[in-house]
């Protein structure tokens, strides 16, 4: 327990830290001014998405081979903090892009399949909510996670060759790409806060899952008493 | 009608755990069958009677525990007949076609000939060309049951197979049983009660709450593993 | 090889079974035609604009009409429970998924070209030189959408509020199938038309792909 609460305790202060890097130690962007500021957060969040995404999938494959319970509390965890991840992104995406190039949206090949892939994640949500049976819920959703995870650099492969097709306005250069190296240190330190505050998350909403489990398991050893 | 199988088949569930949530279907399950016996399985709903000839089947994975043949090498899985409450058959094709498919599918020498003999045997060889859609419900289960002796099986398994049958289609099962039983099959067979099919079984036994509490083979009363009230 | 010949039969008794009722394919078609006509109101459909959009408002009927078609996949199997029946009576559960995908692409197939001609009249296309591209784009499309569609058929035939979650998880899975032969429909139907090879390619991959994942975990779809 205190552990847990020294880990959030050190999480919380990291995101704190990194926010203060943003908007003080960084320096000012020269063309978009004080709202480029957000994207250290905004693809901090994506990158920690992303990673959340990965140890979901590898979580669904261990469930398909090992049928431990632990790799589906894993499983639905990272998809949940994910799915947060990827709605903020979705969200200070149109916020950071509005007052600097007028739209909110474009659909170009990052951001069109960054969308199917919450998409996804919230399909994968909603099917464990249609299956009632804890063990088919985790292997179905499992089975769906691994389609879902393949699928998505398929769909950035696809949508990109389209949009060589069609050329749209790119609203976001590479992370990293053309960077001055004291917004580049900047970002990196927000990339490792984000991703240690997605970790406090995780572990949290972890051990919720297991304990849910354990109170199940408990209600029914007293009913059969 | 029934050949010998072609190998005589035993069974071993070894600690066998299956899990539904918190409930258990099967747990910890033991039980050792050998080559050749007919062992009618006795237990109320919910005992785990339909699990455990799934798992026999291996249509359903268990959790925990092995589940082998013997008589077989390694990985060898034994041709099982399947006799359940759903006819496992398609309504919309007729008892010949149906038969056919199942015939062709599990690789049968001369499918149509196997297939005319068994639609002989079970008595629908007028309403082959019949849909099953349009049979009685005893007319289904003589389909099942073909379909389930198609490729002479090792092991059969009926799960509760009486269920809506009248009298006579009852008297008819239970003589096809009764020379599967002598042709040396493997035979496993759920039921409800004590009953003319019942008897025919060499051994019995009892489930409750997925595990095995009495025996013929250890002792117990073939009787009392049936008259228990709710049985 | 026994898978193939498992899969032989079994398509076999899937198309005898469609072909006997055809209520499947009657009621695809006529859903299909549906869609084009509601859509086709969203626009004018007599001017250039028509050769733009009316490639993709066909693919999303095709898809939307599969996402349909491919519901009673596995629930027809469940009726009877004839899907144990088959598990039992085949070496390889992958025969199982082989012969609907089959099913289902051949189904399809016979869709989309039954519809070419309307949608042709319909939108003042035509396709004549185009026709092997044509038919190349829709077999790869058909398949991809197969695929992906009797795998999610098997899972939400095991969940509830099963005939809107088959649509909720196929489409989003099938946007690079919708994107490429919406664009390679396109080429084919310009002013200058040519087959785009790459697209062709991609699609391949997807299919490849998707085909390979089920037949590494095609069992465990099928498992209770």
């Amino acid at each position: 327990m205190l552990r847990r609460i020294l880990f959030g305790a050190v999480a919380i202060g990291l995101v704190a830290c990194a926010a203060y890097a943003a908007f003080y130690v960084a320096p000012e962007e020269r063309t978009m001014g004080a709202i480029q500021r957000i994207f250290y957060f905004h693809a901090a969040t994506a990158w920690a998405g992303e990673t959340t995404f990965f140890v979901c999938f590898v979580a669904n494959l261990l469930y398909i081979w090992k049928r431990k319970p632990h790799y589906d509390w894993l499983g639905v965890t990272c998809a949940e903090v994910g799915a947060a991840c990827i709605t903020v992104v979705l969200i200070t995406g149109p916020i950071w892009a509005k007052p600097v190039w007028g739209i909110w949206w474009t659909w170009d090949a990052r951001l069109t399949s960054t969308f199917v892939l919450w998409i996804l994640y919230i399909c994968y949500l909603l099917l464990r909510t249609l299956v009632d049976e804890p063990e088919r819920r985790a292997l179905l959703s499992a089975l769906f996670g691994v389609f879902a995870f393949i699928d998505v650099p398929i769909v950035f492969g696809a949508i990109r060759w389209w949009r060589t097709q069609h050329p749209a306005p790119v609203i976001m250069g590479g992370p990293g790409s053309g960077l001055d190296p004291l917004m580049k240190k900047v970002f990196f330190f927000n990339v490792l806060a984000m991703h240690v505050f997605a970790a406090f998350l995780i572990v949290q909403r972890y051990f919720l899952e297991k304990a849910k489990h354990d109170v199940a398991l408990l209600q029914r050893e007293a009913e059969v008493r | 009608m029934p050949a010998a199988p072609e190998c005589p088949i035993g069974l071993q569930f070894d600690q066998v755990e299956k899990r539904y949530g918190v409930v258990y279907a099967l747990r910890n399950l033991t039980l050792s069958i050998a080559a050749g016996e007919c062992v009618a399985i006795a237990g109320r709903n919910g005992s785990g009677k339909t699990k455990l000839l799934r798992v026999a089947a291996q249509l359903v994975r268990p959790g925990r525990g092995t589940l082998s043949y013997s008589g077989a090498e390694g990985n060898y899985r034994p041709k099982i007949g399947f006799v359940a409450h759903a006819t496992m058959v398609y309504d919309e094709l007729t008892a010949e076609e149906n038969l056919l498919f199942f015939a062709k599918l599990q690789r049968v020498g001369n499918p149509s000939e196997r297939v005319a003999a068994l639609l002989i045997e079970v008595g629908l060889v007028d309403r082959k060309d019949s849909l099953v859609r349009t049979f009685s419900r005893g007319m289904r289960q003589r389909v099942a049951i073909a379909r389930a002796l198609l490729a002479r099986p090792s092991l059969l398994l009926f799960d509760e197979p009486g269920t809506g049958l009248d009298a006579e289609s009852s008297a008819w099962l239970t003589e096809q049983l009764r020379k599967l039983r002598d042709s040396g099959c493997t035979i496993l067979m759920s039921l409800h009660g004590d009953s003319e099919m019942a008897r025919l079984a060499t051994r019995a036994i009892r489930l409750d709450a997925g595990s095995v509490i009495a025996d013929t083979r250890r002792g117990a009363m073939f009787q009392s593993i049936f008259a228990v009230a709710g049985c | 090889m026994a898978l193939l010949s498992n899969a032989a039969v079994l398509v076999g008794k899937e198309v005898r079974t469609e072909f006997r009722s055809r209520e499947l394919l009657s009621t695809t078609i006529v859903f299909v035609l549906i869609v084009v006509v509601v859509f086709s109101f969203t626009f004018d459909p007599t001017t250039n604009e028509s050769r733009r959009f009316g490639p993709g408002l066909l693919w999303m009927a095709f898809l939307f009409a599969a996402s349909l078609m491919l519901q009673p996949c596995f629930l027809r199997e469940q009726v009877n429970d004839t899907l144990s029946a088959l598990r039992l009576a085949v070496r390889d559960p992958f025969a199982i998924f082989l012969a609907k995908i089959a099913a289902n692409t051949l189904f399809l197939l016979l869709t989309e070209l039954l519809m070419l001609p309307v949608f042709a009249a319909l939108f003042n296309a035509s396709f004549g030189a185009q026709l092997p591209g044509i038919l190349l784009t829709f077999l790869l499309g058909s398949l991809g959408i197969s695929v992906v569609g009797t795998a999610l058929a098997a899972i939400s035939a095991q969940a509830r509020m099963r005939e809107l979650l088959l649509p909720l998880l196929l489409l989003p899975l099938l946007t690079p199938i919708l994107v490429v032969s919406t664009e390679v429909t396109i080429r084919l139907m310009q002013s200058e038309p040519y087959l785009e090879w790459k697209g062709i390619g991609l699609m391949a991959a997807f299919d490849a792909v998707f085909l390979t994942v089920l037949w590494l975990f095609g069992e465990y779809f099928l498992e209770e």
